[in-house]
């Protein structure tokens, strides 16, 4: 009962834009995540969920009840915050209690819930420390099970694991997604960071200028991106983009080399193609382009190659092979995958 | 070597300071435990030690009466300041509404007026509000000069505290009045302290207002009641019982800053560093 659907949402401050008619439903259990570069309007649009910012105009439907005009309490939505926001005068116990101190919650409730919430986030014997005895990992659980006793019908994260060191982050994202499975609630998620949306979503809204850039799965955003721009955010390294000139079937691109492409469009438009999509080739290969290695970083599992093109085109590729990795100032003749690209027009969007 | 002199430097300034500060303190206490002619002599160190003067005052005067009103007046004038600050410091710091910041600048403006500006339009509006010669009158004329500042402090310490506290509180389904008296307060207890303590301080040394408000001596505090310590005769000035009622009034405000000080500290500095 906790579908959570936008209806041509907006939100202005003073003379600002910041949430352009948003459209977006969200099914009962599904783990969404908002991502997108910082000012793109997602933690707004958060907030606007939660009831934290009134909507301009527009509505949001949670469960079946309209509540764009109900107070953020009345919503049945926890949210937590990325600076975890607890109580510093209060022990975790407290802290996590101290919610659902509402008449119809007897003492024994409270109880039961706080220690299972506690349990569940291994928490339990952290119960009497205040905030300032924990480690930022610690206080992220503490703010975490706060969210969870209250039972609401959807959970709301603000960039919860920003805080956090790299490996903490990478565990509590596990952490998160496990609780996900086991609590089974509707859970929306903001982060900037595309590797946690990539890993968490069952679906990714990606924003862009308070506007859905694209939504869908990861794969989808990741296999098709809809417009240059979602092609650019996701994945790491970022996308290449070549600009071109494309010709029965062949695009010429800057450097003025050319290149076989499996489409039917003609005229300027701009090839994407990830940095494993690249392979080493031999120099005599038709179809290659040339190139000068920058800089090579190892990455354990694979080498980061940057090179460049005979114009000056930047060009990442990812060496995942065991042969002796490219050297700096070394030459490649490079062979780009032709069912791997991406064709986008002037326009940004995407060219089938 | 170089060292040794500026440590020898800074003792030295130290104890100029404090020789300053405390010498009157000194030697009101000296003065007080003399008695007789021996009161006009002037020494630095302790002659005698005589308490009669202290027994006078609380058997010649209504000391202990003047006393008990300072301590009412006083600590009225705290508690209603603060709980007066809180709210609007609240209201100030953390809702958004049209005229807040000319609201606020108001209210620093009332402090800029001397109390002797306004002592005979405040005299007549406590005449009409019924106040007159009553210590009611006298909390609620130094209210003028307290609550400015402990507005402004609370204000700035308010604005200070993060303000996703205040969501988590919201989601939490707390009401502002809760937010206020269960997170807000205890967050800001050392800028209370020391708001609330410099309150005190005003209240306990407020000499214009209480000498004009007042008309009996059952209703007078303690500053009016020692400038109109008498004697026997017209020709007597009691020296020594009035020594010994300034060295009475000063040990509770002592007391005070002794058990508050690391409050006062924390609190002073703490909006300044973080603004």
């Amino acid at each position: 009962m906790a579908r959570v659907r936008l209806d041509n949402l907006s939100k202005r401050f003073g003379s600002t834009d910041v949430i352009r008619s948003i459209d977006l439903d969200i099914t009962d259990g599904e783990f969404v995540v908002f991502v997108g570069p910082s000012g793109c309007g997602k933690s707004t649009l958060l907030r606007l969920i939660a009831g934290l910012e009134e909507a301009t105009s527009g509505a949001i439907w949670i469960g079946d009840k309209d509540v764009t005009h109900v107070s953020p309490a009345k919503r049945g939505v926890s949210m937590v915050f990325q600076s975890y926001a607890l109580y510093p005068h209060m022990d975790a116990y407290r802290n996590i209690a101290f919610g659902l101190k509402i008449p119809d919650t007897s003492e024994d409730t409270v109880d039961g819930r706080v220690r299972k919430a506690a349990e569940m986030l291994q928490i339990a014997d952290l119960l009497h420390r205040r905030p300032r005895e924990l480690s930022g990992g610690q206080r992220q659980r503490v703010a975490i099970a706060r969210a969870i006793v209250r039972q609401p019908q959807v959970f709301l994260f603000d960039e919860p694991l920003s805080n956090l060191d790299a490996a903490l982050r990478a565990r509590t994202r596990l952490e998160i997604a496990r609780l996900h499975d086991a609590l089974k609630s509707t859970m929306i998620f903001v982060t900037h960071d595309q590797l946690e949306a990539m890993t968490l979503a069952d679906r990714i809204v990606l924003l862009n200028n308070g506007r859905v850039e694209q939504a869908g799965t990861p794969t989808d955003l990741y296999r098709r991106p809809a417009t240059r721009f979602a092609a650019e955010f996701i994945g790491s390294p970022t996308m290449n983009i070549l600009s071109a000139k494309i010709d029965e079937g062949v695009a010429t691109i800057a450097s003025g080399e050319r290149l076989a492409i499996p489409t039917q469009h003609r005229g300027e438009a701009d090839i994407g193609v990830r940095p494993e999509n690249i392979a080493l080739a031999s120099p005599e290969e038709p179809n290659a382009l040339h190139a000068r290695v920058l800089h090579v970083e190892d990455v354990g599992e694979s080498r980061i190659v940057h090179a460049v093109l005979a114009d000056g085109t930047g060009l990442t590729l990812r060496h995942a092979d065991d042969r002796a990795p490219p050297r700096k100032g070394e030459s490649l003749a490079l062979r780009l995958d032709p069912h791997r690209l991406h064709l986008f027009g002037k326009d940004g969007r995407r060219i089938e | 070597m170089k060292r040794l002199i500026n440590g020898a430097a800074l003792t030295l300034a130290c104890a100029t300071l404090a020789i300053f500060l405390l010498f009157p303190l000194y030697y009101a206490m000296i003065t007080s435990l003399k008695s007789g002619a021996e009161l006009f002599h002037v020494t630095y160190w302790p002659t005698e030690f005589d308490f009669t003067n202290y027994l006078r005052i609380w058997k010649e005067q209504q000391f202990a009466r003047n006393i008990l009103n300072s301590v009412i007046v006083a600590t009225s004038v705290v508690a209603l300041s603060l709980a007066l600050a809180l709210t609007a410091a609240y209201a100030l710091g953390r809702v958004q509404f049209a005229g807040r910041r000319m609201l606020l600048y108001s209210i620093l403006a009332i402090s800029m007026f001397p109390q002797i500006a306004v002592l005979s339009g405040l005299f007549e509006v406590i005449r009409v509000l019924g106040l007159y010669n009553s210590l009611a009158g006298l909390i609620f004329s130094y209210m003028i000069f307290t609550l400015p500042f402990t507005v402004w402090v609370l204000t700035t310490f308010m604005r200070d505290l993060p303000v996703e506290i205040e969501e988590a509180a919201i989601l939490d389904g707390l009401s502002p009045f809760v937010i206020v008296t269960q997170i807000f307060m205890p967050l800001m207890a050392p800028a209370m302290a020391a708001t609330g303590l410099l309150a005190f301080i005003a209240a306990w040394n407020e000499f214009l207002f209480a000498l004009t408000f007042t008309l009996s001596n059952e209703q007078r505090t303690v500053p009016v009641a020692i400038a109109l310590i008498t004697g026997a005769s017209e020709y007597e000035l009691p020296w020594g019982n009035i020594m010994a009622a300034s060295v009475i009034v000063t040990l509770p405000l002592i007391a005070l800053v002794l058990i508050f000080q690391r409050h006062l500290v924390a609190g002073l500095t703490a909006g300044a560093v973080k603004g």
